[in-house]
C-alpha cells in the first residue's frame, strides 16, 4: 500500500483519490465524498511527517467507508431513506483502529439499504455499476465499497458481510474481499444487520494489504462482548482468554461457540501437504459453467503443486439458505425495530400521531427489500411459529457448526466458488427475490458457522468479466487463509 | 359459596448500581435533568450494541440469595419486542428463556412460606409524561437494572399479599440491592388475582391490576378484586380475564384501555450479549456478601425484643445492623430508644443515614444501666448523639457537659443528705415525717436535690433519708 512520507505527501494522495472518484462520478460509488475532511486530515499528517512523528502504519492511504459504518463525518445513512441526514456523535471502532494508523476516509460508499441485498440495487441512492461492465450489477451489498477498490479510486475500503455482502461484490468486481471468523472486528458502530451474523472486512487489490489491515483493526473490543482477541496479540502470545468474548447463545451458537473457544487454530503443519476441500454438492447446474471450469482448473493446479484435493460430503449445507433466511430475517426485524422516526433520522410528515408515526414513518422510510425481511422476520419470531421456524433454524445452525468442524479434520481449507454466477446485468434479478437470495447459496454458510472466507480473484470470462474463489478455513485461520490465497490467485 | 382467592405477584425491583445494565451512565437520575443520563448504547443509535454490568450480575445473586433461590449457573438475555417512545430499541432486553433467579422462597413474619417460581434481569423503560397533545419522553430511567420477582400462585388472602410484598421489599433493601424508594418506583408490584369455589381444583379467571407502589394499594386491590369478583360470580356471570389499574382515590380497579387482542412479543435471544456463566466459586463469593436478613434478626432477637418493636425496627436495615453491633445486654433498651425515640423524631429519615457509634450507644446503655442517667437524661443524650455540633464528643462527655450524671456514690449522697438535715429549715419536715406524714418525704428529696444540683439519684435519696429518719 502507498503510504504518504517524505516524498509522497498525504494531501497529493488523498487528491489523487478524490480526482478518480469524480472520474468515475457515473458509476455511484459514493453516498458522501469527505472533500474536504479528507484534505484537511491529510495535511496534519504531512505536517506530523514534516515534524518526523510517528503517523501509523497507513498514513495518508486514502480509504472508502461503507456507509453503514458511524462517524461523524458526513451522514451515515446506509443508504436507507430513514437514516437519511443521519450524523453520527460517536465513530465505529474499526474506523477509529484505521484512522489512528492515519487512514483517510475520502468518501462513505454505497449499498443495498441496511445491506439487504446482493446488487446494491435496494439503495435509496440508486444503484452502483460494476467497475468491469457499466451495464452490470456490482453485486452486493457492499457494491460500492468493491468497485471503489476496482476502479482504483482508494487502496481498500470497508464492508460487511452477513451472508456473501463482501465477497459476492469483491467477485464481481475483481479483488480481494475478506469476512474473518465472526468477532474478528468490533461491530461496535456499524449499523446492524442480523448481529450473530455480521461479520466487518475489508476489499483489496492484494493479500498483503488484507494482512496489514487484519492485523490493525481485529481484537477484542470492550464495547463489543463478541469480539475476540486481535492477530497482532495472538502473534505476539498475548491475551488468548477467548472464553470471555464467546458469541452469543442461541442453541446454535452455543455450539459455535465452544468451537472458537476451544481451539486455537493452528497454521498446517510444514511436514504434511496442506488438503484442499472440494464440496461435490456445489458442482450442479445451479453454478454459472465458466466457473465449474475455473474452479476444477484450479485443483488441478493446486495437485500439480503438491497439495492434496479431498472431495467433502456437507449433506446439511443445502439446508444453509433456508437456515439463514429465517435467522438473518428475525435479526433484521429485531434490530430495524429503532428507526421508528422517534428519536433521529426521517420522519413521516404526513404522521398526526403516535401511531402514525411508527406505520408512516416506517413505510416511506424502508425500501422493499426491507419491509420483505421484516415482515418475514415477525412471522418466524411470533408466537406459534417461533419453534417451527427460529428454533429449528437454530437447531439445523448448529448441526452446520459441526458438519464444517468435521470437515475441517479432512482438510485444511475448503475451495468453493463464492456465488453461482459472475456480475448479472442491472435490472435482471431485481423484481426476482427468489434469484436474488439464491446469490447467497454458497457464502451463507460461513456466517451461519462463524468461519473465515477470502474470496480470490481467479480469472475472467471470455468477455472479461471478473471471476472469484471462496477460500474457506476453519475459525480464526483468517491470516492462514489470506496467507495461502497467492497458491490460488 | 365460598370462594378461596389465589393470588400470584409480579415485582419489579430497580438496582441501585452505580451504571446502567448496558452501558456506563449513571443509573442514579435521581434529580437529574430528563434525558441527562443516557448514552448511545441507552439511546438506541444505531449500531450501538449493549455490554453488560458485572455489579448487576452481583446484585442479582444476592437478591436471589436473599429469597432462597437458586442461582443458575447458565442464563442468557432476550429480546423482548414492542413499540412505544419509552422503549428505545424497540424491544427490552430480558431473560425470557433462562432467567439468572432460580426457584426459591420467602417466608412472611407469620411463617407463611410463600414460593418463588423465577427471578430474571431486565433493563427498565423510559417514562413518558403525557400533555393535552403531545407526550415529553425521559430515557434517564433506560436500562436501569431491574429484576422482576415471579411468585407462584400461592397467596390466598389480602394480608398475605400485603405481608409478602413487604417482605420482599425488606429482603431487597436488607441485600443492599435497591434504594427501596417506594414512592419513586423502586419496587412496583403487579397483582395477578382469580377466586374458586372453595375445594375446587381449578383456578378462576384471573385479573392483574398493574404498577402498584404502596404495600397499603396491594392489599386494597386485592380485597377489592375478591369482592368485585365474587359480585360477578354470584351473580352467575364470568370473570373477563383483563389488565386493569388501581386508583388509590376512589379505591377501585379500573380496565386499563387495552386492545384485548394477545400481544405478540416476538421474544428472541439477544445475539448482542454473551450468555451469563457463573462459577461456582464466583456465585459462592457473592452469596457470602449477603448480610443478615429479617428471618435472621427474627431467630437472633425474637426472646430480647418485643415482637411489635421487632417488626416496626425490620423496616429499617441500617437500625438491624446497629443492633446487632452493640452488646448484647443493651440490645432490648436499644431497640426501645431506637422505636420509641429516634422513629418518632421528625428528622428520623435523616438520622438513619447516620447512626451514632456502637460504641457510643454501648456508652449511653451503660450510663443507664449504672442508673449514671435517668431515662429521660439518656433520651436526650440518645439524641444529642445525631446532633453534628456535639456527636463527635462522645456519650459520656455530652452527658458530663449537659450534667447529665447521677449522683450514685453512697458516701457523697449521705454527706449532701446529712448537710440538708442539718439545715434548720427541714427540722420541721423531719419531725412530721417521724410522726407518720409519708408524703414529706418528698419535700425532703426535693431539698436534697437542690442541694445536689440535682445530680443525685432521687431513688437512692429516698432509701437513704427513710433510713436515715426511721
Amino acid at each position: 500500500m502507498k503510504t504518504a512520507n517524505k516524498k509522497i505527501t498525504a494531501v497529493s494522495l488523498v487528491k489523487e483519490a478524490l480526482e478518480k472518484a469524480k472520474k468515475f462520478e457515473k458509476y455511484n460509488v459514493f453516498t458522501f465524498l469527505n472533500s474536504e475532511g479528507a484534505l484537511k486530515k491529510a495535511e496534519e499528517i504531512d505536517k506530523r511527517i514534516a515534524r518526523g512523528e510517528e503517523v501509523g502504519r497507513l498514513a495518508g492511504v486514502p480509504y472508502a467507508l461503507k456507509d453503514n459504518f458511524l462517524s461523524p463525518e458526513g451522514p451515515t445513512t446506509a443508504s436507507a431513506h430513514i437514516l437519511e441526514g443521519f450524523v453520527s456523535p460517536v465513530t465505529a471502532t474499526a474506523v477509529e483502529k484505521l484512522e489512528a494508523e492515519g487512514a483517510i476516509m475520502i468518501g462513505r460508499t454505497n449499498l443495498d439499504a441496511f445491506a439487504h441485498g446482493s446488487s446494491t440495487e435496494n439503495s435509496y441512492y440508486g444503484p452502483t455499476h460494476n467497475a468491469v461492465d457499466f451495464e452490470r450489477v456490482p453485486g452486493g451489498s457492499s457494491g460500492g465499497s468493491a468497485a471503489a477498490v476496482a476502479l482504483g479510486i482508494v487502496e481498500f475500503a470497508t464492508g460487511t458481510d452477513t451472508g456473501g455482502s463482501i465477497r459476492q461484490p469483491a467477485s464481481f468486481n475483481g479483488v480481494y474481499g475478506l469476512k474473518p471468523t465472526f468477532g474478528c472486528i468490533s461491530r461496535y458502530g456499524v449499523v446492524a444487520m442480523a448481529s450473530s451474523l455480521d461479520c466487518i472486512g475489508f476489499f483489496t487489490k492484494t493479500p498483503e494489504d488484507m494482512d496489514l489491515l487484519m492485523t490493525i483493526a481485529s481484537g477484542q473490543d470492550s464495547k463489543d462482548l463478541t469480539t475476540l482477541p486481535s492477530y497482532y496479540e495472538v502473534e505476539n502470545g498475548g491475551n488468548k482468554a477467548e472464553d470471555a468474548a464467546c458469541p452469543s447463545d442461541n442453541s446454535s451458537q452455543a455450539a459455535l461457540a465452544k468451537s472458537s473457544c476451544s481451539a486455537e487454530h493452528t497454521a498446517p503443519s510444514a511436514s504434511l501437504p496442506i488438503r484442499i476441500g472440494i464440496i461435490k454438492d456445489f458442482d450442479n447446474e445451479a453454478v454459472t459453467p465458466e466457473i465449474r471450469e475455473v474452479l476444477k482448473k484450479k485443483c488441478e493446479k493446486l495437485k500439480e503443486k503438491g497439495y492434496e484435493i479431498v472431495e467433502l460430503e456437507m449433506p446439511t449445507l443445502k439446508y444453509a439458505l433456508a437456515v439463514y433466511y429465517i435467522i438473518q430475517p428475525a435479526e433484521v426485524a429485531s434490530n430495524l425495530s429503532r428507526y421508528d422516526g422517534i428519536r433521529y433520522g426521517f420522519r413521516s410528515e404526513k404522521a398526526k400521531d403516535l401511531e402514525e408515526i411508527y406505520d408512516d414513518t416506517r413505510s416511506e422510510g424502508f425500501m422493499p427489500e426491507n419491509k420483505r425481511r421484516i415482515m418475514i422476520g415477525n412471522f418466524v419470531l411470533s408466537s406459534g411459529f417461533y419453534d417451527a421456524y427460529f428454533l429449528k433454524a437454530a437447531k439445523a445452525r448448529t448441526l452446520i457448526v459441526k458438519e464444517y468442524e468435521e470437515a475441517f479434520s479432512k482438510c485444511d481449507f475448503i475451495l468453493t466458488p463464492v456465488s453461482p454466477n459472475y456480475a448479472f446485468k442491472l435490472g435482471e434479478k431485481v423484481n426476482d427475490p427468489v434469484a436474488m437470495y439464491l446469490e447467497d447459496l454458497m457464502s451463507v454458510s460461513l456466517n451461519l458457522a462463524g468461519v473465515p472466507g477470502l474470496a480470490i480473484p481467479v480469472g475472467k470470462t471470455k468477455d472479461g468479466l471478473p471471476l472469484g474463489l471462496q477460500l474457506v478455513g476453519p475459525r480464526r485461520s483468517d491470516m492462514a487463509l489470506i496467507e495461502f490465497a497467492k497458491e490460488i490467485a | 359459596m365460598k370462594y378461596i382467592p389465589t393470588i400470584g405477584i409480579e415485582c419489579h425491583v430497580q438496582l441501585s448500581t452505580k451504571t446502567k445494565l448496558f452501558s456506563e451512565v449513571d443509573n442514579d437520575a435521581r434529580g437529574k435533568e430528563p434525558n441527562s443520563c443516557v448514552s448511545p448504547v441507552d439511546y438506541a443509535l444505531p449500531g450501538m450494541l449493549p455490554r453488560l454490568n458485572g455489579e448487576a450480575i452481583k446484585f442479582a445473586i444476592r437478591a436471589g440469595k436473599a429469597m432462597n433461590c437458586k442461582i443458575n449457573a447458565h442464563s442468557r438475555f432476550d429480546r423482548k419486542h414492542y413499540f412505544y417512545p419509552d422503549s428505545p430499541k424497540g424491544y427490552q432486553i430480558t431473560q425470557f428463556y433462562q432467567p439468572i433467579i432460580g426457584a426459591g422462597h420467602v417466608e412472611l413474619p407469620s411463617g407463611t412460606k410463600i414460593h418463588i417460581e423465577h427471578a430474571h434481569l431486565e433493563g427498565d423503560a423510559g417514562k413518558l409524561t403525557h400533555f393535552d397533545n403531545y407526550s415529553l419522553v425521559d430515557l434517564n430511567r433506560v436500562d436501569t437494572p431491574l429484576i422482576e420477582i415471579v411468585s407462584m400462585p400461592d397467596i390466598h388472602s389480602a394480608k398475605d399479599a400485603h405481608d409478602y410484598c413487604k417482605e420482599l421489599w425488606r429482603l431487597m433493601c436488607f441485600a443492599g440491592v435497591t434504594n427501596g424508594d417506594l414512592y419513586n418506583g423502586n419496587m412496583r408490584f403487579d397483582v395477578n388475582t382469580s377466586i374458586a369455589p372453595e375445594g375446587s381444583d381449578k383456578l378462576g379467571t384471573r385479573t392483574e391490576v398493574k404498577n402498584l407502589n404502596s404495600f397499603r394499594s396491594v392489599e386494597r386491590a386485592v380485597e377489592y378484586e375478591i369482592a368485585r369478583q365474587t359480585k360477578i360470580l354470584e351473580a352467575g356471570e364470568k370473570v373477563v380475564q383483563q389488565t386493569l389499574g388501581w386508583n388509590d382515590a376512589t379505591g377501585k380497579t379500573t380496565a386499563q384501555r387495552s386492545k384485548e387482542e394477545a400481544k405478540d412479543y416476538r421474544y428472541m435471544p439477544e445475539p448482542d450479549l454473551p450468555p451469563i456463566n457463573l462459577s461456582k466459586e464466583f456465585t459462592e463469593k457473592e452469596a457470602a456478601k449477603l448480610p443478615p436478613m429479617p428471618a435472621d434478626y427474627r431467630k437472633k432477637f425474637g426472646n430480647v425484643i418485643s415482637g411489635d418493636t421487632l417488626e416496626v425496627l425490620l423496616d429499617y436495615p441500617a437500625l438491624m445492623k446497629k443492633l446487632d453491633e452493640v452488646c448484647s445486654e443493651y440490645v432490648k433498651s436499644m431497640s426501645n430508644l431506637f422505636a420509641s425515640v429516634l422513629l418518632a423524631e421528625e428528622k428520623s429519615a435523616e438520622y438513619l443515614n447516620d447512626l451514632p457509634s456502637a460504641k457510643d450507644l454501648n456508652e449511653l446503655c451503660e450510663m443507664n444501666e449504672k442508673k449514671e442517667l435517668s431515662s429521660t437524661a439518656t433520651k436526650e443524650v440518645f439524641l444529642r448523639l445525631f446532633d453534628p455540633q456535639m456527636k463527635n464528643r462522645g456519650a459520656k462527655n455530652i452527658a458530663k457537659e449537659l450534667g447529665l450524671i447521677q449522683e450514685n456514690d453512697l458516701g457523697a449522697l449521705e454527706a449532701i443528705i446529712d448537710t440538708v438535715l442539718q439545715k434548720p429549715e427541714t427540722k420541721k419536715a423531719q419531725e412530721d415525717y417521724k410522726n407518720g406524714e409519708e408524703k414529706v418525704i418528698g419535700f425532703l428529696v426535693g431539698q436534697v436535690m437542690k442541694e445536689s444540683h440535682g445530680k443525685a439519684n432521687p431513688s437512692a435519696v429516698q432509701e437513704i433519708l427513710r433510713k436515715k429518719l426511721k
